[in-house]
């Protein structure tokens, strides 16, 4: 497996050479910090040209075609409109609050994408907590759905902003909980740590009847999580028009609707890091042979292999099902998710004390 | 009947009662001879008679039908007793008579315009009105929130009270008129507690065209045009009615090619609008895939009726006395085909949607109407069969060739949101049948009678009624012997689904408004004319 540690490492020992360390430091964190915006724009106009050709598939359609071979420009034109429109100011509102809400979710978005380790000697924040970090970055954007809703002065948003607060806080729970039975099977939270111990098998299959178990709560979850059907109610367009975002125009619509993509895609990264082996390629122990040539795939390729399939399965939920209603979304969580997803925690626990997995 | 009721047989024939008897005559016939059902009520201008209503009646147990008429000389202050408790259904068609005539209902509780603004000047559909009292008007409406009502005080005169429709301190939302699942320019004023709805105010009027006083300037040709514009999914069906109510005031018999073209045509436009409905609730719902599976099929009745017609939404086929042109030579090969297409599609939507876990539990138990509230709004179609109510026109006054066809009327018991959306289901399968029924033995003959070009109805007042695709769409028609009506009333299908759904609703979540919105399946010109 190709390790871009070697690359990253290169260029910091050239960087020190010709300058002091702070400096050097310094100048890589404005570098990574570019590469991380680039590639969060890259990965949302990737989604979106993605979300628009799966939905028009489910629908009998084509999706976009005019501009560009199938369409592929289609998104970058649309990104330069949003940017060219008005931001409106409405009357009554928040100012400050209004502005700064899109902000806080883009912010919270960055963060937990920062956390994605994307191939070997690829992650940007990688510490022994990753998951904690994680699962708190991506909190943060709750507070600014929360804010949107308000200091937009309009019932809709409001109405759309408690929604999402409610559902979002519940289902952070079953998203942790899954999560954490994966950590009590790998014993670390670093998210490299979790990649590398799954060379000799992906946890889906080291762990078994709990760990798919723990998938698909943390399919069902995570999906609400993004608020994305049939979990969308914050925006539930037939009902709230757009929910928190109703009064938003311009970039900083764009920036919610962007933050929705990539929040989206975030979800589908960790899944493939924590239950689908990361950037890991597909190893059967004993055959050396097919190791051999799986290897030979760069690690990001399979990264974005499995999170985008796990995007598509998200997709292909969002297109099919119908919304569920505000109370049947807070009983599927504490009365079924939760629950199950506790006793899903023992079960693990109970494997991996008695040497059960794989 | 009643001493003071005088019968006069112009037309459909109708007991004219005085206004002072009136009152304890519907009381007689609603509670003892078990008239439940108010398939219409129509204001009318009669001129030195005064201004009055007109009720159709029908026990719904029996089949039996009585027409009612009622004025009261008073001009400048005519006033009648509502009937509003006798048949909820008077609540909304009441105010409407109030809007176009200035008629006040003693006892009504929320006697507000429906259709026009509340500070439009005058009554429209009088005779006398003057139309220079409202030019273009640029200004804002405002928020009527008080309700005025006129009660009866004890030495028999009425006194204005006004009731305040939403408290202080209640959270009220507009849901309308720009909404996505309004289907149409319909407003809703909803108070919420949390997500629980509290009480629905509806706003109508938006797209208001004053059909029915448009009429009464053109000739019987002429009005055609418009019933096609009323519930654009069921232009067949509207047109229908409206010829087959000239073509009875004129005493034309047509052919039974016609009879049997317009029976098909009407059913291929059910099948069109129920399909819509179904891919509309998806979308109001969230699933949006089948939202584009209804579009599909859909299209392919569309290409039928356009090859014939030349018409994909407004078809203007039927004329007095025939249709328009005579079916393509490819019509019955391009139906019996949809047909073959059709009932295994049908599958798909049950195997993607019926039977989906979430929309079962978004549906089933949802927005209950009962039987006696579907019969006393005067629901019908597929809302009232749901709760029970056998209510189709097909059955119970059949026209066109639906006597001799063998189908069945779905009904359910429920009343709830699932059972209204699978009364649709099931008759896209009967539409079928009939079709199939009829389209390999379309008998030759004209497809156009002979008719005048100049129509001049005798005197008399008529009423036909046809099940259109959301329930029974009637045509009440005045003649004064002239070429144009003297008073021309539909019978909205959308009118009685809207005037439920406050009640329906109470209770209910943001999300659940929606789910009973798209079953109810109204459609906003309809309601508003």
């Amino acid at each position: 497996m190709f390790d871009f540690g070697i690359i990253t490492g290169w260029i910091h020992t050239q960087l020190t050479s010709l300058m002091p360390e702070g400096l050097a430091i310094f100048l890589e964190c404005v570098l990574i910090g570019i590469c991380l915006l680039l590639l969060y724009v890259v990965i949302a106009i990737i989604m979106i040209y993605m979300e628009r050709k799966v939905c028009a598939a489910f629908q009998c359609r084509l999706g976009p075609t005019r501009v560009g071979p199938w369409g592929s420009i289609q998104v970058i034109c649309d990104v330069f409109k949003m940017l060219t429109k008005e931001i409106i100011s409405i009357r009554h509102s928040d100012r400050f609050l209004y502005n700064l809400a899109p902000y806080i979710v883009i912010l919270a978005s960055v963060m937990a994408f920062a956390c994605l380790p994307i191939s070997r000697g690829l992650e940007i924040l990688d510490f022994n907590v990753g998951v904690l970090f994680l699962m708190a970055a991506s909190s943060i954007g709750i507070v600014g759905i929360l804010l949107a809703g308000w200091s937009s002065n309009s019932k809709y948003s409001l109405i759309g902003a408690m929604r999402s607060g409610a559902q979002m806080i519940s289902y952070e729970l079953s998203v942790g909980l899954s999560i954490l039975t994966i950590v009590v099977l790998t014993d670390t939270m670093q998210f490299s740590e979790i990649v590398m111990r799954q060379a000799d098998g992906w946890f889906i299959f080291k762990g078994h009847i709990p760990a798919v178990i723990a998938f698909i709560i943390y399919l069902i979850a995570g999906n609400a999580e993004v608020n994305r059907g049939p979990f969308d109610l914050p925006e539930a367009e037939s009902e709230l028009t757009a929910g928190y975002h109703t009064e938003y125009s311009g970039m900083h619509f764009g920036l919610f609707y962007v933050a929705e993509f990539v929040n989206l895609f975030i979800i589908s990264g960790i899944a493939a890091t924590i239950f689908l082996g990361g950037w890991m390629p597909l190893h059967i122990p004993g055959l050396d042979g097919f190791n051999a040539v799986m290897d030979a795939i760069p690690g990001f390729i399979w990264f974005f292999a499995k999170a985008f399939f796990v995007v598509w399965l998200l997709m292909w939920i969002k297109w099919t099902f119908p919304r569920l209603r505000i109370d049947q979304i807070l009983t599927l969580e504490w009365k079924y998710l939760v629950p199950i997803g506790l006793l899903n925690l023992l079960l693990m626990v109970i494997v991996v004390v008695f040497n059960l997995h794989f | 009947m009643e001493a003071a009721a005088v019968w006069s047989d112009a037309g459909d024939g109708m007991f004219k009662v005085p206004a002072g008897a009136f009152r304890a005559l519907a009381e007689r016939l609603r509670k003892e001879e078990g008239f439940d059902f108010l398939r219409s009520l129509t204001g009318m201008d009669w001129g030195e008679e005064g201004l009055g209503c007109v009720y159709h009646l029908e026990n719904t147990s029996t089949g039996e039908n009585i027409v009612l008429a009622t004025a009261d000389p008073d001009r400048d202050n005519a006033a009648l007793p509502s009937v509003h408790d006798l048949w909820k259904g008077a609540l909304i068609n009441e105010r409407e008579a109030y809007d176009f005539f200035g008629i006040k209902f003693i006892g009504h509780p929320d006697l507000r315009r429906f259709f026009l603004r509340d500070d439009w000047k005058g009554y429209p559909l009088r005779k006398d009105y003057d139309m220079s009292l409202n030019p273009l008007n640029m200004e804002n409406e405002g928020n009527e929130d008080e309700a005025p009502g006129y009660e009866m005080t004890p030495d028999g005169g009425y006194i204005l009270k006004r009731h305040p429709l939403f408290e202080e301190e209640e959270y009220v939302i507009n849901i309308g008129p720009q909404h996505p699942a309004t289907h149409g320019v319909l407003r809703f004023r909803v108070s919420l507690e949390g997500e629980t709805i509290k009480k629905i105010d509806v706003h109508s009027g938006y797209i208001h065209r004053g059909i029915e006083k448009l009429c009464e300037s053109m000739t019987y040709p002429q009005t055609l045009g418009f019933t096609d514009r009323l519930d654009y999914l069921g232009a067949m069906q509207n047109r229908h009615a409206l010829c087959a109510c000239i073509e009875k005031a004129m005493g034309l018999e047509v052919s039974e090619r016609i009879q049997y073209i317009r029976t098909i045509m009407d059913e291929l436009q059910r099948i069109d609008s129920h399909l819509l409905f179904i891919a509309c609730l998806c979308q109001d719902m969230g699933a949006l895939e089948v939202f584009f599976l209804g579009f599909r099929d859909r299209e392919k009745v569309l290409d039928i009726l356009e090859q014939t017609t030349g018409g994909r939404l407004i078809q203007t086929y039927n004329t007095i006395g025939g249709v328009q042109a005579d079916i393509h030579p490819d019509f019955v090969r391009k139906t019996k085909e949809f047909i073959k297409y059709m009932r295994p599609k049908l599958r798909e939507y049950h195997d993607i949607f019926t039977g989906n876990v979430i929309a079962r539990n978004r549906l089933i138990g949802t927005g209950v109407l009962s039987r006696e509230d579907a019969i006393s709004f005067g629901a019908t179609g597929g809302t009232g069969r749901a709760s029970g109510w056998a209510c189709d026109v097909r059955k119970r006054h059949p026209y066109a060739m639906y006597g001799k066809v063998d189908f069945q009327e779905i009904t359910f018991t429920e009343g709830d949101c699932f059972a209204r959306y699978m009364v649709r289901v099931k008759e896209i399968e009967q539409s079928l049948n009939i079709i199939e029924q009829l389209v390999d033995n379309i008998p030759e003959g004209e497809w156009q009678m002979k008719v005048k070009p100049v129509i001049k109805l005798p005197e008399g007042a008529w009423y036909t009624a046809v099940e259109g695709s959301r329930g029974e769409f009637g045509v009440y028609l005045e003649s004064r012997g002239d070429k144009s009506p003297y008073r021309l009333k539909f019978r909205s299908t959308g009118l009685p689904l809207v005037s439920c759904i406050d009640t329906i609703s109470r209770n209910a979540k943001i999300a659940d408004l929606i789910a009973i919105g798209g079953t109810l399946d109204y459609v906003v010109p309809d309601i508003d004319r």
